[in-house]
């Protein structure tokens, strides 16, 4: 049964306004980032007209209920991914997040630490995010960086897996749904396949967290980063989340006010997990934002999100095959594939695909998605890529299969 | 329709067939140019003369923009010395930032006024000057 969240967008003010050529705005881009709900623009700035304090410092009233409302915060994001509150790390971003592990896992003071000779293992569908900080650890470290490939359909090759994953790997991270392909990876068996030797799993669940329900316990997981501003919420606020124990381990890559336990000229020891990870005064409102947005999400339901953006894509899916000329690029099937679809218009460079889609309204993005090693495999110079989420609608879908078409008599584009 | 004063006739034309399109063996220099954000990329073989471009070839991959753009400047550029070839340049990094106050100045710029229309659309002004700004990095290398 499909699920009907068409009184949803009446909560996001910004498809108020009108865009290019006076039409209404068809967004297409939540990969990037989201749209924000009233209720989430409102908890930010009413945090700065009614609580504003730093955190964890002053003596005053304004101060404890500051701290009140973003330790709530951590409280809400750790239900969300069925975590502990004291797990859970608040960054300025997914890249903050993966940063900070990357850089924690590389000072030899870490209980666990990257050594020359250990492995890290990675897929060729990594957003850059979640390559360049391993790939920098393997620099600085002398660390082997290996990966799992992409398959010609869009999917993880495991045909390989024992080999790339060896007793000599320590981290494996990947993303739980590719940001350019749309596919779900296999998250379960490549866990197994890392406990089987030891290494620990980092999830990147910028595109997953948003989407659909996860459970870090279930997932059987030891790291997960996602962004705030791709779940509704505000920009400048992440979430690192760690177990508890190995937390512990490691030591923080951020030093200063806040995350410290005492300090003297010559050293310093650190606050608590998760506080030592937190330095400086944090971001206050966007945590507060973000706890909003979880409502907001948890309102509407993870489950019904998902069946929503199931039942879309699959639509989309079905006619965008039908295009002459137009190729999906990811899997064309619904198993294990979220809503991100990517697409080629041959004859027409995606930068080309986007600009005439804007005419019409249509919001996606286009080029290569912070994705280029996966670019370079599948030979391609970039791809338009349509995102959906739950303020879309068939007709978002309709407008955008219609505006292919106008993309390919524009440009000229037999067949 | 505002998208009409961005495609140009001409810049369609010279997308579909681009000019001086294809590396030369022989050059002086050889410049890369990319523009990180759409994976946009130009390499272009320069050859002069006694301050003169004699020879100018180029090879990339990006959009009409900045494919059109590369080849429209090609014919303006051959031919021309160091100096003037800077002048229409200037004229044409102006015209990109006019923000669609500006038509160009044909007599200067011929075909590459057809370009004037891209100042109004912010996201697609470095695809118009990828390939300038490679000339621009080539030709100064030669000079010096
Ligand atoms: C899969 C994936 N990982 C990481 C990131 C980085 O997120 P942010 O730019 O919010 O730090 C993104 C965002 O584009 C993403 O899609």
């Amino acid at each position: 049964m499909s699920i009907d969240l068409s009184s949803c967008k009446k909560d996001f003010p910004i498809f108020e306004r009108k865009v290019r050529g006076g039409n209404s705005l068809i967004y297409l881009d939540s990969g990037a980032t989201s749209q924000k709900p009233n209720s989430v623009i409102e908890a930010e700035s009413n945090f700065y007209r009614t609580v504003n304090a730093a955190v964890h410092r002053g003596a005053h009233l304004l101060a404890e209920e500051a701290s009140e409302a973003y330790e709530s915060a951590r409280e809400k994001v750790a239900a969300f991914i069925g975590a502990r509150s004291n797990e859970v790390i608040f960054s300025k971003s997914a890249t903050e997040s993966l940063n900070i592990i990357a850089y924690s896992f590389g000072n030899p003071d870490s209980r666990i630490n990257i050594k020359a000779g250990d492995q890290i293992v990675v897929t060729e569908m990594e957003h850059h995010a979640n390559l360049i900080p391993w790939q920098q650890l393997a620099k600085r470290t002398g660390a082997e960086l290996r990966w799992l490939s992409v398959t010609a359909d869009g999917r993880i090759d495991l045909t390989n897996l024992d080999q790339v994953i060896t007793k000599k790997t320590k981290i494996v991270a990947i993303t739980h749904q590719s940001n350019v392909l749309g596919s779900i990876l296999p998250v379960e068996t490549i866990v197994k396949a890392s406990r089987a030797v030891g290494a620990l799993v980092v999830l990147d669940a910028c595109q997953s967290a948003p989407h659909f329900a996860l459970d870090v316990k279930k997932l059987d997981i030891d790291f997960l980063a996602f962004s705030g501003h791709k779940t509704l919420g505000p920009t400048g606020i992440g979430v690192l989340w760690g177990k508890f124990d190995l937390l512990e381990k490691l030591e923080p890559s951020l030093f200063g006010g806040s995350m410290v336990d005492s300090v003297t000229m010559e050293s310093a020891t650190w606050a608590a997990t998760p506080r030592k990870f937190e330095a400086g005064v944090p971001n206050m409102a966007q945590a507060v934002g973000l706890s909003a947005a979880i409502d907001y999400l948890n309102h509407i339901g993870m489950h019904n999100i998902a069946q929503h953006e199931q039942d879309l894509t699959s639509y989309l899916l079905k006619g965008i095959v039908g295009i002459s000329g137009v190729k999906v690029i990811g899997p064309v099937d619904m198993k294990d594939r979220g809503g991100v679809v990517s697409f080629t218009v041959e004859g027409v460079h995606p930068h080309d695909v986007g600009q005439v889609l804007d005419q019409y309204g249509i919001a996606v993005r286009t080029g290569h998605h912070c994705a280029w090693p996966l670019m370079r495999k599948l030979n391609l110079v970039g791809t338009t890529r349509a995102s959906l989420y739950l303020y879309n609608s068939k007709s978002d879908v309709d407008s955008l299969l219609e505006s292919i078409e106008k993309v390919k008599s524009y440009f000229k584009v037999s067949k | 329709m505002e998208l009409d004063s961005l495609y140009q006739e001409v810049i369609l034309d010279h997308y579909r067939s681009p000019h001086h399109k294809g590396l030369s063996a022989n050059k002086d220099i050889q410049v890369h140019h990319n523009n990180p954000s759409c994976g946009d990329e130009v390499t272009l073989n320069l050859s002069m003369k006694g301050g003169v471009v004699t020879d100018l070839t180029w090879d990339g991959v990006g959009c009409s923009i900045s494919m059109a753009s590369t080849s429209v400047m090609s014919d303006l550029l051959v031919g021309k010395g160091y100096k003037d070839a800077m002048n229409i340049l200037d004229n044409f990094v102006e015209l990109m930032q006019s923000k669609g106050q500006s038509v160009g100045d044909e007599s200067i710029l011929e075909d590459a006024v057809a370009f004037a229309g891209v100042s109004k659309f912010p996201a697609r002004i470095k695809c118009a000057l990828l390939g300038w700004m490679a000339f621009k990095d080539a030709s100064s290398q030669v000079m010096q």
